[in-house]
């Protein structure tokens, strides 16, 4: 029996949109999966599905026994912690301290176990000498490591990363890259939505895409990335050196630099 | 070509700050180029925008030295709503453009235009056809607050793009987008070169910026380290000391060369790497 599993889920926000259509989804604990798709796919409303914030209006969700049906928001984000898509929906404390320390608080954690997560927290994520700002002074990009510290600080077994790409530069991208190596080290389950192809190619196991409110595939990057008809109903581009290596014949599944590499060099 | 825009030697510090956010920064802008901002985040790209839009220093405070003009004028003697005629400006994060009065999708797109005192038939004509442009058409019922992320992002470019205004300072537009809406915002953007649209861009995504901008600025801790043509720009590796991303098909030229491959120039698009290592493999061949 797998530890996360989304059974013939839809879901329909108050307005009426149909966000999501009769999902299925099987994830094992310890797994690192990123979830791709267009914009309005049904990303973020899937993976809220998935910490009770919100709730099936057709199927279930379980994590491990729990049915998020039946558990408050709160009692279902002890166990699966979601980093917002915009961190501005997340933050509510006046400085970044307070911000992390509030999750191992309302789980009443002991101090020590919550300093040393609070501490943990803000070495990975870089945010050391940020301990006493306000959140909302700093750049967009920094804030959204408030918002992922918060969550490491709860140590959950399941962690949601929505889009913690976007707007990052160089060393953000290479620090939640270093971040996810070392969660999954902690037998944390993974999942990270994003948009950077490169960054998917790099650091997943087991990519999962989304289209039209529906999950369309599952595989590894390769198989995702040189299966036309996925990448092309789910409006999606491979990473570049796949698309050279592609038009210049060289192999049929490369998605990362070093093996564009290789192959060109054994050719030359 | 004309100059739209110039700064000479600014330095700009926002209130109470220890040290100035833009140091010592002359440039020029033309009329009918596209311009790429990149550099690490906190290098003062943001900033960089709001100065040449005229919010810093008259909305932010704080204090600016050095010389900001437009179309020779000093910045400080236009009004702002002069500003805003010549000007549009996408804020980096959408919810920061959205109103917050308007309804529907549609309404938040004509706002501006209404503003502007544009005749209704006008309005719709042009939102229309704006929001078919930006792939927002399908959403024109919905609540600007009631969208996905990236579907927030384009509303908050299309808001702007609407307007057609002669200069667009826009801050990463694509930062949500998935690649193919990214690729389609410049494709929009470098279109508006063909009516004499001059536009200034912050992007992190090198690959797109190499394909598209004619010129690039990059900034490090407030300074303008690097300026000019695109190509000379982004196959320089010094900038990976500072932070900022080389395109990957210059990074896979510059490996590949550093492996003994005779590379006859370092790529920074992909038509360029498939030339460049499609003569290498060719040689070999022969
Ligand atoms: N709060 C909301 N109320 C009503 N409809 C919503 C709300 N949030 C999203 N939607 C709609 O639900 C659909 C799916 O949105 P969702 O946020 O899950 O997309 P996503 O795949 O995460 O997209 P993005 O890549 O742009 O973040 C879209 O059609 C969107 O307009
Ligand atoms: N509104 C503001 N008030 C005070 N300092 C600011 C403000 N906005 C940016 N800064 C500071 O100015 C510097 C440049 O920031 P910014 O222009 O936002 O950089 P970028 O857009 O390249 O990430 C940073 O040190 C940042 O902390
Ligand atoms: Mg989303
Ligand atoms: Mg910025």
């Amino acid at each position: 029996m797998s530890y996360i599993k989304i059974r013939d889920v839809s879901f329909m926000y108050p307005n009426g949109v149909l966000a999501v259509e009769n999902i299925n989804l099987d994830i094992e604990k310890g797994e690192n999966i990123a979830i791709i798709g267009q914009n309005g796919a049904g990303k973020t409303t899937t993976v809220k599905l998935l910490n009770g914030l919100l709730k099936p209006t057709k199927g279930a969700v379980m994590v491990g026994d729990m049915d998020t049906r039946e558990y408050t928001t709160a009692q279902m984000s002890r166990v699966v912690g979601y980093v917002f898509q915009n961190p501005d929906d997340q933050i509510f404390h006046p400085t970044v301290i307070s911000e992390v320390e509030f999750g191992p608080r309302i789980l009443k954690f002991d101090e020590k176990k919550k300093d040393e997560l609070v501490n943990y927290a803000l070495e990975i994520t870089g945010l050391k000498e940020y301990r006493e700002e306000n959140p909302y002074d700093l750049p967009h990009s920094i804030r959204k490591f408030v918002t992922i510290a918060s969550i490491i600080a709860m140590d959950s077994q399941v962690m949601i990363f929505d889009e913690p790409t976007a707007g990052q530069d160089l060393v953000g991208i290479q620090r939640l890259s270093d971040i996810l190596k070392e969660m999954l080290q902690k037998g944390k389950t993974l999942i990270t939505i994003t948009h950077d192809m490169e960054f998917v190619a790099e650091n997943f196991d087991r990519v999962i895409v989304m289209a039209n409110k529906k999950i369309i595939a599952s595989g590894t990057a390769k198989e995702i990335f040189w299966n036309p008809e996925v990448l092309e109903e789910a409006m999606l581009k491979p990473p570049h050196v796949s698309r050279v290596c592609r038009e210049l014949g060289l192999g049929s599944n490369i998605i990362r630099i070093d093996e564009a590499i290789e192959a060109i060099i054994a050719k030359t | 070509m004309g100059v739209v825009i110039e700064l000479r030697n600014v330095t700009y510090s926002y209130p109470l700050a220890d040290k100035p956010a833009i140091k010592d920064v002359s440039l020029k802008v033309e009329e009918g180029k596209f311009y790429g901002v990149i550099g690490k985040n906190g290098s003062g790209k943001t900033t960089l925008c709001s100065i040449i839009r005229g919010f810093a220093p008259s909305f932010f405070k704080g204090e600016l030295e050095g010389e900001v003009l437009l179309y020779g004028k000093p910045m400080s003697e236009y009004d702002q709503g002069e500003l805003a005629l010549h000007m549009g400006y996408v804020f980096q994060n959408p919810f920061n453009q959205i109103s917050g009065v308007k309804e529907t999708v549609f309404e938040e797109v004509a706002f501006g235009l209404e503003n502007f005192g544009v005749p209704v038939e006008e309005i719709e004509e042009r939102v229309m056809d704006i929001m078919k442009l930006t792939k927002i058409d399908h959403l024109a019922e919905q609540h600007p607050f009631e969208l996905s992320g990236g579907q927030q992002q384009r509303l908050a470019l299309a808001s702007i793009l609407v307007l057609e205004p002669d200069i667009m300072v826009i801050d990463e537009p694509t930062s949500q987008l998935d690649p193919e809406g990214t690729e389609s915002v410049f494709e929009i953007i470098s279109q508006l070169k063909k009516a004499r649209k001059t536009v200034i861009l912050v992007e992190h995504k090198v690959d797109l910026i190499a394909e598209y901008a004619d010129e690039i600025f990059v900034l490090n801790d407030g300074e303008l380290i690097k300026s000019g043509d695109k190509h000379d720009v982004l196959t320089d590796v010094s900038l990976l000391d500072h932070g900022v991303q080389l395109p990957q098909m210059a990074v896979l030229g510059h490996r590949l060369r550093k492996r003994g491959l005779n590379l006859d120039y370092i790529p920074i698009t992909e038509k360029e790497a498939k030339d460049v290592i499609g003569r290498l493999i060719y040689r070999e061949a022969q």
